[in-house]
């Protein structure tokens, strides 16, 4: 090491400050010229977190699935009787949709439909949030050889989640449908109108751009539209609710905050280029370049 | 070891397994911080958990810039923002930055501050946190040139000064006993 005086190493050590500032905005430079640095370190930092994560999610997972247990104990009875008044709801409606389901067959057999092509998926457990303040995404934890590719649809159980936005070696991220960078063209069910669902970050996403003298109604069921190639047509997203200031907005019908597991579905979808792969802001200035 | 000839007098000799012990201790709050940080992104489903990781980075490094300087040097802050950034999905260098920031004002405050009592500290570390959370938001805002909504800021900045009791009381115990590199 090289000796120094006294002096000259207090000049030093006052200076680290100053520098590493200059160094910070330096790096505030650097991540907006090369937005890929950042993503890279970010997926390589998650491939090598989220075996631990994965792994500490059991146990958590189990503890969270007794102290629910203990608490569905509690209202067992009544639990039942609305169950089975919801059963025997589902019951009518299930002879209904079987009903359905055969006239809709022969009618498409006498109309010689092209089936729509099955898609190929895979279920991922949801590890962490991948959002942080200012975006809504989660991180999937995902085998080596997953076959995962950015623009795939992830949907649980109810409804559309997002949309695979970074590949890693294990791990996979999802922006949700409410991040503030999150467009999504849909149709309103009943109306049949052309939509555009934008993120706001809230937890309901918002209906904008719907066609003139067909406002959406309240309760109105909203579903994915094949426009733009992005998304395989009436995937369920949720249902229409307007604000006390008169904004519509859609109900996710997933559980975007308590989401567990998550299907991947390939439906083999080029319409849109992948999506720029970079976190919730470094996205938006690739829109606007 | 230049530090420990600033203190004269008769001492243990420096054996392999004296010197690991100051290492070690000198290395426990960066080594805490980074603990706390990857602890706080495990999927406890919390609600709102999105604003834990800020919270406890801001209150660490507070805490040991105030009152351990030598075992938080502004190298290591650059480090831990670095991490906040990526784990946080911060624009890069936003909490850099600010860490940076807040390192340097406990640094010029602390003649003052690591004499009062903790009430003023904690009062002091919610202006800190509300100034830091505020940076934040306006670094986001400015990057991405767009206006993003305050009021995850807000709400970050609330967890951090009621978290701030919380982790301040472990800290201090830390900082008394195993932090020590004097009790080596």
């Amino acid at each position: 090491m090289i000796r120094l005086s006294i002096q000259a190493r207090q000049a030093l050590a006052k200076l680290t400050l100053p520098v590493l500032i200059v160094a910070a905005f330096g790096l505030m430079l650097l991540g907006k010229a090369d937005t890929l640095l950042a993503e890279r370190a970010r997926t390589a930092l998650a491939d090598a977190l989220a075996p631990i994560y994965a792994a500490l999610a059991e146990p958590l997972g189990s503890i969270k699935a007794t102290v629910t247990e203990a608490a569905d104990l509690w209202n067992l009875r009544t639990e039942n009787a609305r169950l089975r008044d919801e059963n025997e709801r589902l019951r009518r409606w299930q002879s209904v949709a079987l009903a359905l389901d055969a006239e809709n067959q022969r009618l498409k057999a006498s109309l010689r439909w092209i089936p729509d092509p099955t898609a190929s998926f895979v279920t991922a457990r949801v590890v962490a949030d991948a959002g942080g303040l200012y975006a809504k995404a989660v991180l999937l934890s995902v085998g080596p050889n997953h076959g995962i590719r950015k623009g795939e649809i992830a949907l649980d159980e109810r409804g559309l989640v997002g949309r695979v936005t970074e590949v890693g070696a294990r791990t996979a991220r999802v922006l949700l449908i409410t991040d503030l960078n999150s467009r999504i063209p849909v149709i309103l069910e009943t109306s049949r109108g052309h939509a555009i669902l934008t993120g706001t970050n809230g937890p309901r996403p918002r209906l904008m751009y719907w066609p003139e003298g067909q406002p959406p109604q309240e309760g109105e069921r909203v579903v994915t539209s094949a426009e733009a190639n992005a998304f395989p047509a009436n995937l369920p997203i949720g249902t229409i609710h307007y604000t006390a200031g008169g904004a519509a907005e859609v109900e996710p019908a997933a559980l975007l905050t308590r989401l567990e597991v998550v299907r991947i579905f390939d439906y083999g979808l080029t319409g849109v280029a992948p999506p720029e792969p970079a976190s919730a802001g470094e996205r938006l200035t690739a829109a606007h370049h | 070891m230049a530090r420990t000839d600033q203190t004269p007098g008769i001492r243990p000799r420096a054996t392999w397994g004296r010197r690991l012990d100051i290492a070690a201790r000198h290395s426990l709050p960066a080594a805490s911080t980074i603990l706390l940080m990857l602890l706080t992104d495990v999927p406890f489903n919390i609600p709102g958990q999105s604003a834990l990781l800020p919270a406890v980075t801001l209150t660490s490094v507070w805490f040991w810039s105030l009152f351990r300087p030598a075992a938080m040097p502004p190298p290591v802050v650059f480090g831990i923002g670095l991490l906040l950034d990526l784990l946080g999905y911060l624009p890069l260098g936003s909490g850099v930055l600010t860490l940076l920031l807040v390192h340097g004002i406990a640094l010029a405050w602390r003649r003052f501050l690591a004499r009062q009592g903790f009430a003023l500290i904690w009062l002091a570390f919610i202006v800190i946190a509300a100034a830091a959370a505020a940076l934040v938001w306006l670094l986001v805002a400015v990057l991405n040139f767009r206006l993003v909504p305050a009021g995850p800021a807000l709400f970050q900045a609330a967890v951090s000064a009621a978290l701030y009791p919380a982790l301040a009381i472990p800290l201090a115990a830390a900082h008394a006993s195993l932090a020590n590199p004097e009790r080596a």
